[in-house]
């Protein structure tokens, strides 16, 4: 690792406010410095490039059993996509379920530096970690699902208030996750009847409490234990038409709950694409974002993620067993489920989103309403939920979707007339700017993450830095064309201060850092939690509970979090 | 002495992690807990040991061994690496790296067992669950061409027929049991109701299943009556949370993979009308490690071929019965595994002409036939790792004794290779 100064580049930088401006960046041993003497760095020459923070991506699946039932269920998608070794990197398959290595290196080459696998199941997270630990380069973390826990349920249920924290804080700690990820609260619970709940106030089966009461409580838990990020919700009812009544019920029944110190958001709703739909079934379908941009647009406590659709064959996967089976039905292709015990679920469905097909279309559009109509960019990030609306290294063609109204017009002209008949897409003028795209893909992710030294270069942050070959200060809309292929492979990218990639090719691929949440319990209630957990694992889990947390061994290269001050 | 508790069992699918050791001077005395099998296992690990690394059968240094091994992988065109289900997924890790390297070909025993298991779910799909589901949940177990009684001896007890759970307190009582299969196994003799069926015909009889689950009249199939496919189609709607566990009586019989899209297509069905799942009963302790740790570096889960710097995947080609056969490969790196003993004669004649290296803990036929032999720690009893059971759950194995000197473990021994045919870092 040497020293870096990288000069003359056009540096986007909205947590502190630079907007565009000429700067030099200095990077010394890993970490954004103070001016130093050139002699003995290595100079990057900079001139006529966008320079941002490395890009950071809170909605991903990239790692653990969810993505490899992916990976195996489809020899026909890797076929599209065979990547070779070289004298650098390892070999492998890339398209909607690209393998470990081939997922770090990718989205490297797009200037991203952290990225987040959305859904960890407790019982298999040292398969997540095995994989993240052969995810090279990037930096990750992965979020533990809570939302149809057993000891979740339970805890509630009793009102134990401090049970419930205690559990997360240390769940958390057991599976090394970073955040609360809710998966349809109750649904997946009641799929394990082979059923689903309708919304948030159908009465969870044998726990006598709703889906809301769930939201509410991890979100008042999550608060008070003081957690780097909010709640990262994937609300009930998805893929439903008419759904968006669910998820702005959703979002407005948080909106009460005190946020931790130095956060405005309590909330963060995920790939909100599939939970903003109109109309009383499929053939009626429209879209919902406008419905709730409004409301978002009058909040401040929520946050979230388009779940951009990309017209192209790809993998969906959720935490969410009853709407992958449902997709099923819809679609007749290859269906796989994956019940986990006492915690959660999981399927899997290959789809293909077809720009003549007039409900793709509308999906297609509400995405970018949502990007569009949302004024705050802070509260709106660009997600395709990969590889759920398509891969991620398509990122860059959402981009162009987003800069440039011609982009969108030419898209929109060859789908279906749905998305201009059934959406406001086709009024809406607004064009990100490059600040507004550093917002959404670092900036503002980084922020509502917790993590304080990604997503900005200032004095103390991480050496994470991508560079792009396009000039802002020419560059027009009409150019959209460029603008993906600059976006698609950075001219470097920087890592902790090495030059992991160069002109769009992977130069050296060094294993990034795993952050988890650590939060502290009381020592006394901490023994009280223990051994409950120990004896309701002895009779309902089938392994010990000596063997359920993840060993040291799997984290080769963390980074705690630490949760400090939780109200008690 | 010391006891060591909640020790994960590295012999069958199962992996039961509920043991508990005896140790006195590095040595396993009392094991509890333990299957019969597994008991054998720990108590006699320490016998028939691999005990020197060994070129030709002559003893040699560690040193001179792997400088072997490397020399031949590095000049060999088409290496063959096999086996891998019984050890730890570092190791599976490792050795994809080496068949990348030398540009070979890497397969792992699925392709003698569960290989249509995986045809079948690229094809179709699968319903599945991890066990504990099952103890919790199930009124209905149907085992179809698995014998756990005599295959996988604590299944019934930890996870499936007499387990108690969160629903189910009752345990084996309110639970109904079958068996299909083509003779009375032990398993059958415990069932509530047994199923005969004639052999090579359990894809006809799970489509008649499927026929009837769906409302059609079925005839007399596979030696079965319309009536007892109709009680069963009707037992299996009106379960309340139903299972099918399969084996190796279903994926190696006639129509193979197609028996497994039958079985995976029925279950799906019954999902209209209640909870139904199915999981393949995998037998040794890590084949499904094997599987994952492939499909996470290639994409692919057995029978990957690098010839071409980038993984390919055709089972039928790749696979290592057929690649010996076709005498496609001229050396073979087999880790874990005992090929000589179970793959077809004509194909071990194969293996035979070619050098092989061979990575095992115990003397097998496969280490006499071998070129290089390397001794390596047993995974689970002196050295540690993941392990995926057959459900997908991982677990990490212990390391309860000390190896003899010098003796390393399966991942040592492979990143020592990759180090010596110029692997990265």
């Amino acid at each position: 690792m040497s020293d870096i100064i990288i000069k003359g580049g056009v540096v986007f930088d909205p947590l502190n406010n630079v907007n565009g401006e000429l700067k030099e960046i200095y990077i010394k041993e890993g970490k954004v410095a103070e001016e130093f003497p050139e002699n003995k760095a290595k100079v990057i020459d900079a001139k006529g490039m966008t320079v941002m923070p490395g890009g950071v991506d809170l909605h991903s699946h990239i790692a653990g059993s969810k993505i490899n039932i992916g990976r195996l269920m489809r020899p026909e998608d890797h076929r599209k996509d065979p990547v070779p070794r070289s004298i650098n990197t390892r070999s492998g398959v890339g398209y909607s379920c690209p393998s470990t290595f081939v997922t770090g290196y990718r989205y490297a080459q797009m200037g991203y530096t952290t990225v987040m696998e959305a859904a960890m199941p407790p019982l298999g997270a040292r398969h997540v970690h095995e994989e993240l630990n052969d995810t090279p380069i990037i930096d990750k973390a992965a979020f533990t699902l809570f939302g149809n826990n057993y000891f979740v349920l339970k805890y509630i249920k009793e009102g134990d208030k401090d049970k419930l924290k205690a559990f997360i804080a240390w769940l958390l700690r057991a599976t090394r996750g970073y955040a609360v990820k809710i998966v349809n609260p109750g649904g997946v619970e009641h799929w394990k009847w082979g059923r689903n709940v309708e919304g948030l106030d159908t009465p969870i089966e044998n726990y006598e409490i709703t889906p809301r009461e769930v939201i509410t409580s991890l979100a008042e838990s999550n608060e008070e234990l003081g957690l780097p990020h909010t709640i990262h919700l994937h609300c009930n009812n998805l893929g439903v038409p008419g759904n968006y009544e669910t998820t702005i019920e959703t979002i407005d029944t948080v909106k009460g709950i005190k946020p931790k110190k130095g956060r405005e958001a309590s909330v963060h709703i995920v790939h909100c694409q599939f939970n903003a739909l109109d109309g009383e079934n499929w053939m009626k379908l429209k879209s919902g974002a406008s419905k709730i941009s409004k409301y978002v647009n009058g909040k401040s406590h929520v946050t979230l993620d388009l779940g951009q659709v990309i017209f192209t064959d790809t993998t969906t996967m959720t935490g969410d067993g009853p709407w992958q089976f449902r997709l099923w039905e819809l679609t007749g292709n290859k269906w796989v489920n994956s019940d986990v015990e006492m915690e959660a679920g999981a399927g899997v469905v290959p789809y293909t989103f077809k720009k003549n097909n007039p409900a793709n279309a509308i999906q297609w559009a509400i995405g970018l309403e949502l990007a569009l109509l949302i004024k705050d960019p802070w509260k709106v990030y660009m997600t395709t939920d990969h590889p759920n609306g398509g891969p991620f290294y398509y990122y860059p063609k959402v981009i162009s979707w987003l800069m440039s109204r011609k982009s969108r017009t030419e898209t929109m002209l060859e789908s279906n007339k749905s998305c201009i008949r059934k959406t406001t897409l086709d009024g809406s003028y607004r064009e990100y700017t490059f600040n507004d795209i550093a917002i959404v893909t670092r900036a503002a992710t980084a922020k509502v993450l917790g993590l304080v030294n990604k997503g900005h270069l200032g004095i103390g942050a991480d050496g994470d830095v991508s560079i792009y070959k396009i000039n802002p200060k020419t560059w027009r809309p009409s150019k959209f064309k460029e603008l993906e292929k600059a976006f698609s492979s950075a001219a470097y990218t920087i890592k902790n201060g090495d030059i992991v990639v160069k002109d769009g090719e992977v130069h050296s691929t060094s294993l990034g850092s795993t952050f988890w949440a650590d939060a502290e319990i009381p020592e006394g209630l901490e023994s009280e939690l223990v051994k409950e957990l120990e004896e309701d694992f002895s009779k309902y889990y089938t392994v010990n509970f000596r063997n359920y947390p993840v060993e040291e061994a799997y984290l080769p290269t963390q980074i705690p979090v630490e949760a400090k001050g939780g109200k008690w | 002495m010391q006891i060591v508790t909640d020790i994960v069992c590295p012999f069958c699918g199962c992996l039961c992690d509920d043991l508990e050791a005896t140790i006195e001077n590095n040595h396993i005395s009392k094991i509890k807990n333990a299957c019969a099998i597994s008991r054998s296992k720990f108590l006699n690990h320490s016998k028939n040991r691999l005990n020197s690394p060994t070129i030709d059968g002559e003893k040699v240094s560690l040193e001179k061994a792997l400088d072997a091994a490397a020399d031949i992988l590095s000049t060999s065109r088409r290496p063959l690496i096999y086996g891998l289900s019984s050890t730890e997924c570092e190791a599976i890790g490792k050795a994809v790296e080496i068949s990348e390297l030398t540009g070979g070909v890497i397969d792992n025993t699925s392709s003698v067992c569960h290989g249509p298991t995986i045809l079948a779910l690229q094809q179709v799909g699968e319903s599945k669950t991890t066990l504990g589901e099952v103890k919790n949940r199930s009124d209905l177990i149907i085992f179809w061409g698995s014998n756990p009684t005599q295959a996988h001896l604590r299944h019934l007890l930890r996870y499936s027929g007499i387990s108690k759970g969160l629903y189910t307190s009752e345990g084996r009582k309110k639970r109904f049991i079958i068996a299909v299969d083509i003779r009375e196994t032990a398993t059958a003799k415990m069932a509530d109701q047994f199923i005969k069926i004639k052999p090579n015909k359990d894809f006809e009889l799970l489509q008649a299943l499927s026929a009837a689950v769906r409302g059609y009249e079925v005839p007399d199939v596979a030696g079965v009556s319309k009536d007892e496919i109709m009680e069963l189609a009707n037992r299996m709607k009106n379960a309340k949370f139903g299972i099918v566990f399969f084996g190796l009586g279903l994926t190696q019989s006639r129509g193979r993979h197609m028996n497994i899209d039958a079985a995976v297509m029925l279950v799906a069905e019954l999902n209209h009308h209640t909870k139904f799942l199915l999981t393949p009963m995998r037998g040794h302790y890590n084949v499904a490690g094997a599987n994952t740790v492939t499909t996470w570096q290639t994409g692919y889960p057995y029978a990957v071929d690098f010839s071409r710097g980038y993984p390919r995947y055709n089972p039928g080609e790749y696979t290592s019965i057929d690649l010996l056969a076709k005498g496609e490969v001229d050396a073979a790196l087999i880790i874990a595994s005992d090929p000589v003993s179970t793959f077809p004669a004509n194909v071990v004649r194969e293996l035979a002409k070619i050098p092989v290296i061979t990575l095992d803990h115990k003397i097998s036929p496969t280490t006499m036939l071998s070129k290089v032999a390397l001794p390596v720690a047993t995974a689970g009893i002196e050295g540690e790792g993941t392990a995926y059971r057959m459900d997908g759950v991982p677990l990490r194995l212990s390391k309860l004794l000390e190896p003899e000197e010098g003796v390393k473990t399966d991942a040592e021994l492979l990143d020592m290779i990759i180090e010596r045919i110029g692997g990265k870092r």
